[in-house]
């Protein structure tokens, strides 16, 4: 296994090195703390600041510091790096777990789906692994027989009746959405192949940009390989205005759920106040590509000591 | 009351559900990438043993079962009930028939039993994983028979009823593997 990550990281090195993308590293520890409400950061202490000791926040992405190299200029970028989830614990979830994220400026994420291909294909040596690109409504159509985009709660709610156990739950329209792709759709996927789910709802933008169609979308995407999420990308939202409309509906919705307030990336928001390229970004898990590369089933098998023993 | 947060769910975790107390089989963790995670559980009734699937928002708190496991002495049957006593406080407990299930035809009295108390109420008693019972009655084996094919019923001293070898006769004393029903060996001693 520890051979079996070694070959990985050296096949993605080379992809980059031939793709003229640079290898780059960020603080892994920030004063800032990631503001999505679906992910907790783990925490640690400074004692040697200035002003006394600081509370700092262990990245769950590198995708801030990343992108305020973008505005500063640095052209396409890659990382490799431990990020951290706090109260992620499953079959596919360690609350550390190695992330590989690019960007590519003056890419679009369409053109970024293919290249995430070709990395996938060529880390694993698969060249001739499928690919299938569907959009998340019709994924949803074609699986469940309704409209993400447009389907109440109610019809969300009456989708998920089959499912034991879950009648009960009291969802937002996102989360009967996550119930329903987590339950019905990700284990009715194609085995061994590339799936990429792109255009997803404005309300799952994140940090996607949206494109004001007549049916507007997020242009974001997701890559699966069988059943199992590997990537998500987006078509980086560049606009500081929006930027900090979004951050500040993640603070209400993190108050709103009883949840800390935590500090902003400010160094972010003035590097977009500054002007950051058009680009587009994707973040790969690596040790779920580990899985897939040698048949694991659980992620514990991936790793040379799990939390419990680390 | 105690509660328990999804982040705490682990195989064995004791808690309500609908008024019933359940054990967690399995908990599996999902999550999309970006989004709402759940804790998708197996659990299985504690009362009747039936396993189902249910699923909770992570953050969730879920009430805990007061179950816990202990050791008590079988006292004796009143025709009613079963009743144990903890052989350190002396404290005596009652079962019904529910509780006992199965076990009713594997113990005696004096017997230690493995007792699952719900709100400080029997809700399961295990017999010893083996036990020693006295055959009361068996068809007469066939003379110089020692192989053990074949086998026979015998009819135990508690009601039970195993299959045994040929060899053994009428008021012997046998060892029995209570999780499988199977006969294990001829003891001397009880």
């Amino acid at each position: 296994m520890l051979k079996a990550r070694a070959y990985l990281l050296g096949r993605i090195r080379e992809f980059f090195a031939a793709a003229g993308v640079m290898e780059v590293e960020t603080p892994i520890a920030s004063r800032a703390a990631a503001s999505d409400p679906a992910l907790n950061s783990l925490r640690t202490r400074w004692s040697g600041a200035e002003a006394g000791p600081q509370t700092l926040y262990l990245q769950t992405s590198p995708e801030l510091p990343m992108k305020r190299l973008l505005a500063a200029g640095s052209g396409p970028i890659f990382q490799i790096c431990k990020v951290f989830r706090d109260g992620e614990r499953g079959s596919l979830h360690h609350p550390e777990f190695s992330l590989l994220e690019w960007y590519r400026p003056g890419l679009g994420y369409r053109a970024l789906m293919t290249e995430v291909a070709e990395l996938v294909r060529h880390a694993l040596d698969r060249p001739e692994l499928a690919v299938r690109r569907i959009s998340y409504r019709e994924l949803f159509r074609t699986h469940l027989g309704l409209d993400p985009m447009h389907a109440d709660v109610a019809t969300l709610r009456q989708a998920a009746d089959g499912l034991p156990g879950c009648r009960d739950l009291d969802l937002d329209r996102d989360g009967w959405l996550d119930l329903l792709l987590t339950h019905r759709i990700e284990p009715a996927l194609a085995r061994d192949r590339l799936t990429f789910v792109y255009d997803y709802p404005p309300s799952q933008a994140t940090l996607a940009r949206i494109r004001r169609d007549a049916e507007p979308v997020a242009e974001r995407f997701e890559l699966y390989l069988g059943g199992m999420e590997l990537a998500n990308g987006f078509q980086e939202l560049t606009d500081p205005g929006e930027q900090r409309r979004r951050f500040d509906a993640d603070l209400q919705a993190r108050s709103a759920r009883g949840l800390d307030r935590l500090p902003l990336d400010e160094a972010f928001l003035t590097a977009l106040e500054a002007g950051m390229p058009e680009a587009a970004g994707v973040a790969l898990g690596l040790d779920r590509l580990l899985m897939v590369a040698t048949g694991s089933t659980h992620i514990d098998q991936t790793l040379a000591f799990p939390v419990e023993r680390a | 009351m105690a509660s328990y947060s999804t982040n705490e769910f682990r195989g064995g975790l004791k808690i309500m559900l609908d008024s019933d107390p359940y054990v967690i089989v399995e908990n599996e963790f999902v999550k999309p990438g970006k989004g709402q995670a759940f804790n998708r559980v197996r659990v299985r009734n504690l009362k009747t043993g039936r396993v189902v699937e249910k699923t909770f928002k992570s953050g969730e708190s879920v009430e805990a079962a007061d179950v816990h496991e202990t050791r008590l002495q079988y006292l004796y049957n009143d025709g009613e009930l079963w009743y144990f006593m903890d052989p350190e406080s002396y404290e005596q407990l009652s079962a019904d028939a529910a509780a006992m299930g199965e076990t009713v035809s594997w113990i005696k009295e004096q017997d230690m039993c493995n007792v699952t108390l719900w709100n400080g109420s029997p809700l399961n008693v295990d017999p010893p994983n083996f036990v020693v019972l006295a055959v009361t009655e068996t068809d007469p084996g066939l003379k110089g028979d020692t192989s053990g094919g074949g086998g026979k019923p015998a009819t135990l001293e508690t009601g039970a009823v195993v299959r045994v070898p040929l060899f053994v006769q009428t008021g012997e004393l046998i060892k029995v593997d209570t999780r499988s029903g199977e006969y294990v060996a001829r003891a001397k001693d009880g």
